[in-house]
């Protein structure tokens, strides 16, 4: 959610039953603001949150111009004070995948897992127990690079594509018709595009690379069988 | 630009081609002063190529530079004629030329901008548009029929600048000025003759068939959208020009698709305007109706009866509450489903109603309403068709024949546990959905001990259809309207908590001492609770007490033995609530859980983090803040208290919480259903030296018969069987 149209969207996505209280909306409202200032994004964006035993984290992006360029991650514990997390990297991924159940809420917990690893010592190669300490903050950030991966949706028409290669927001996008928005084929993945490049040509003669230049969300697995929506 | 401007000049060609034709009409039948205008035209053209009036424009380009000059020399000519409407000045051919020019000039030289001149592509389309409009009662016909008001408004400008870019004697411009030159004021020239008396006639060359070529290709419709390019550019280009916006190339391709999604707005009906239905529109009307249920007769009435009911609970204070807490769905909707439940309330005898929550599905949502009927109230129990249950012992006994006696298998089906009463146990309260408020609230039907038992098995999503069948391993024995009543139950029994000391049991029972062991399932408000600390509330888990029964593995809250003589059902049934397992003689044991209000400290772990998480709501301003729980057990059950006032509260897809990925039980092995025997078991058929031995055997036995009774004949007959 944009910072701009926080209380908007909050609303907006009530349906879920996922909400802010009152105070927390008040100090996202403030400190979204301070945080596009110091860091200088183009948009600040309400990720969401992510909840703990503990505590729970809640989650903020910083867009530059190139809006499908890698996003700067922030999170805090209180929703006034942000820290920036490391950008996400594969190693981080199967680190973290062996770890499994809640989130703990202090990004400075650690989980211990135990791995059988090969040692190699002269010429004998024995398995030792070795126990493998992943920071919590490591698995949020990994965490929120997948969820992102996987489920950041736009619709068609918001983002266009100039020759220059920076993808810009499209000030003359009006939302979709109702019939439009029915369909999958109207929503890309926000992310660079996995598929795009396996379309064969007749598909790719439809698109209009302007705007088509994400993965649309009509090939994702599994689908919808229902066409009743 | 470059590509477009000879193809501009064909197609500017081709509506001269076109025009010319016309133009020759209305000269033939023009009087002489056009034949004048005529004859001086093609004087000037003299030295070029001979007359090649407009009929021929296509001709014109291709010669070269001097080409584009006489159509427009001669248009030019025309034109000065035209609003002179007097043809008394043709006889001089040069002065109408140099009346023209001179007049074109004097604007040109006015401004010079000549961003116009790539810009004019869109008018020369028009132009050429209106260029063929021009001419006798055709091309009358035919600007009419384009309507392209706009180019016409635009017209007045650029023939100027046209006009004086042929002077310049490039020949794009010439192209362009052609072009714009023949747009002029295509009204009046519709209306005038055109007394083109330059025209004269010109056999159509391959410079003029490629030109139409390109033309009719460029105003090839869409087989997709019923647009073609010579319109969509035209369009756009006029678009461009109405509105000169600052940087027009870099968001050229913006424009052109707001001229294409402008072809997509509603077609508008020539007759009448067509008005959508869309569905919120109607969805909007439902809800509509429960703003309005309040106006019946005898209002001050039922206002009276309606303050003094309890029934309907107070959703907008839990909402208040719940919102401290970060959970809710919003004023608006929380308001509908308030108005929702006034109306569920007034339609049946209802005691007690509460707001559950709501479960979230793939189509469509639920909204939950729990309800406990008045006293004798109970809504006619529809015998519902109880799922069969296997009834393979009957079956096996009815297929016996005398004569044929089946084998008996060993599987004995267990026998159907009944479900629980209404009012007790897991059937405590009754449910109602429905998918939006506004929409008609539906009763869930009785959820029994199997539907438990395997919902425990299956995990599936909500899809906000009712009747939705529900496709599993192991298959469940329902729809979709007994699994989500089978997760209320579940749900309801594992998170609804108060604090301690709110419930306590009623002290009115005599057998409470004596059944410790059973489960107690009555219970009441303390009037005398005093509030816990919300402090209190957040630190310890113990302050907070199950108010709702636990499901025994069974599936039911209160145990029933299965394997018992139908006659003494009921009695034991009471026994063997009180007694200990050593009583029953089968192997079933008496399943126990936790009594009721036990505290929720007490429940068990998932995978080392604690099942409830507590939270105060506010960290900021702690003297009004509230206790807020949530289950980690069932993602989306909140419960919340300030001490005093309590609400349990779900929200979410209706599945437990677990760790690892939901993977669906494997099919047990296949049962040994038959005892194996001689009867039952499969036996290879005798080998070829199997028979023969037995053969041998039996007519041994045969013959050792025969020989005490026949000597002679056994032999005989031996030697015939050998």
């Amino acid at each position: 959610m944009d910072a701009e149209s926080l209380l908007l969207a909050l609303e907006l996505a009530s349906g879920s039953g996922q909400g802010l209280s009152p105070d927390r909306r008040a100090s996202l409202l403030t400190s979204l603001m301070l945080v596009k200032r110091d860091y200088r994004f183009d948009r600040v964006l309400f990720w969401g949150r992510i909840l703990g035993l503990v505590a729970d984290y809640y989650i903020a992006q910083g867009v530059s111009e190139d809006q499908l360029a890698p996003r700067k991650t922030l999170y805090s514990l209180n929703c006034m004070e942000w820290s920036l997390l490391p950008p996400a990297t594969k190693e981080m991924e199967t680190q973290t995948s062996v770890v499994k159940g809640r989130f703990m809420g202090d990004p400075s917990h650690e989980y211990e897992h135990t791995e059988l690893q090969k040692v190699n010592e002269g010429e004998k190669v024995f398995e030792e127990e070795v126990v493998v300490q992943i920071k919590e903050e490591t698995r949020l950030v990994s965490v929120i690079d997948q969820i992102d991966k996987a489920v950041a949706v736009i619709p068609r028409g918001a983002l266009f594509k100039t020759p220059f290669g920076p993808i810009n927001v499209n000030r003359t996008f009006e939302g979709l018709s109702l019939s439009e928005a029915k369909k999958l084929s109207s929503y890309f993945h926000f992310r660079e595009p996995v598929e795009l490049k396996n379309k064969t040509l007749l598909e790719k003669a439809e698109l209009d690379p302007s705007l088509d230049f994400m993965d649309s969300l009509e090939h994702d697995i599994p689908k919808d069988e229902d066409p009743r929506g | 630009m470059e590509d477009s401007i000879p193809v501009n000049q064909k197609i500017k060609h081709q509506e001269l081609g076109e025009t010319g034709r016309p133009w020759e009409e209305t000269v033939t039948t023009s009087q002489a002063p056009e034949l004048g205008l005529s004859e001086a035209l093609e004087l000037e053209q003299g030295p070029e190529t001979g007359l090649q009036p407009r009929s021929s424009p296509p001709t014109m380009p291709l010669s070269g530079a001097r080409t584009p000059d006489r159509p427009v020399d001669d248009l030019v000519g025309l034109r000065a004629s035209f609003p002179s409407s007097a043809f008394q000045e043709l006889p001089s051919t040069l002065s109408p030329l140099a009346l023209a020019r001179q007049d074109f000039m004097a604007p040109w030289q006015s401004d010079k901008t000549t961003s116009v001149i790539p810009e004019a592509e869109t008018p020369h389309f028009g132009h050429l548009e209106q260029l063929s409009d021009k001419g006798g009662s055709t091309l009358h016909q035919t600007c009419q029929s384009k309507g392209n008001t706009f180019h016409q408004s635009q017209q007045t400008k650029y023939p100027l600048y046209e006009l004086r870019d042929v002077s310049d004697h490039t020949s794009k411009q010439k192209e362009l000025r052609f072009d714009i030159f023949q747009e002029d004021d295509s009204d009046s020239n519709c209306h005038l003759d055109q007394p083109e008396s330059g025209a004269s006639q010109v056999a159509p060359s391959m410079l003029e068939i490629a030109i139409q070529n390109t033309k009719a290709y460029l105003l090839k419709t869409s087989s997709k959208s019923g647009l073609n390019l010579y319109d969509h550019l035209s369009e756009m280009l006029t678009k461009v020009l109405d509105k000169r916006p600052e940087n027009a190339v870099d968001i050229i391709e913006n424009i052109s698709q707001d001229v294409k999604m402008e072809h997509f707005s509603k077609k508008l009906d020539t007759l009448q305007n067509e008005n959508e239905m869309l569905p919120t529109y109607e969805m909007a009307e439902k809800q509509k109706t429960l703003f309005l249920q309040g106006n019946v007769e005898g209002a001050d009435q039922e206002l009276e009866d309606e303050i003094a009911e309890h029934a309907l609970p107070n959703i907008m204070e839990s909402a208040f509450y719940f919102e401290q807490a970060g959970v809710g769905l919003g004023t608006d909707e929380t308001y509908r489903i308030f108005l929702a439940l006034k109306q569920l309330t007034d339609t049946h005898p209802i005691q007690k109603c509460r707001f559950w929550g709501k479960i979230l599905g793939l189509k469509m949502n639920y909204i939950v309403a729990e309800v406990e009927f008045r006293e004798g109230e109970d809504e006619e129990e529809v015998e519902e068709e109880d799922v069969p249950e296997e009834r393979d012992n009957g079956d096996s006994e009815a297929d016996e024949d005398d004569e044929d006696e089946l084998p008996r298998p060993f599987y004995k089906a267990p026998q159907a546990i009944p479900k629980e009463e209404s009012r007790t146990g897991a059937n405590k309260y009754v449910y109602f959905v429905c998918n939006e408020p506004g929409r008609p609230w539906v009763k869930l039907p009785a959820v029994t001990p199997a539907q438990i038992v395997i919902a425990r098995k299956i995990k599936k999503f909500f899809t906000g259809r009712l009747d939705t069948p529900i496709i599993s391993y192991p298959p469940f024995p329902g729809n979709e309207s007994n699994y989500l009543r089978a997760q209320i139950a579940r749900i309801s029994a594992g998170t609804h908590v108060s604090p301690l000391g709110f419930y306590h049991f009623g002290e009115e029972e005599g057998e409470e001492e004596e059944e410790i062991e059973s489960g107690r399932d009555s219970f009441e408000e303390n009037p005398d609770f005093e509030g816990i600390q919300v402090i209190d509330l957040v630190e310890s888990l113990s302050n907070w007490v199950h108010h709702v029964q636990h499901i025994l593995p069974q599936g039911r809250c209160n145990w029933f033995n299965p394997i018992q003589k139908s006659e003494e059902e009921e009695e034991e049934e009471d026994e063997e609530k009180e007694e200990e397992k050593g009583e029953e003689p089968d192997d079933t044991e008496q399943e126990v859980g936790p009594p009721l209000l036990t505290p929720i400290s007490e429940d068990l772990e998932i995978q080392n983090t604690s099942p409830w998480t507590t939270r105060l709501s506010s960290n900021l301003i702690p003297q009004y803040a509230i206790a807020v729980l949530r289950s980690n057990l069932w993602p989306g059950a909140y419960a919340f208290s300030n001490g005093k006032k309590f609400e349990n509260f779900y929200i979410g897809w209706g599945h437990k919480y677990s760790p690892d990925s939901y993977t669906p039980p494997v099919p047990p092995p296949v049962y040994q259903e038959y005892p194996s025997g001689p009867e039952i078991t499969e036996m290879d058929d005798p080998t070829v030296e199997e028979e023969q031995a037995f053969r041998a055997a039996q007519e041994a036995a045969a013959n050792s018969t025969e020989e005490n009774e026949e000597t002679e004949e056994e032999e005989d007959e031996e030697d015939d069987y050998d």
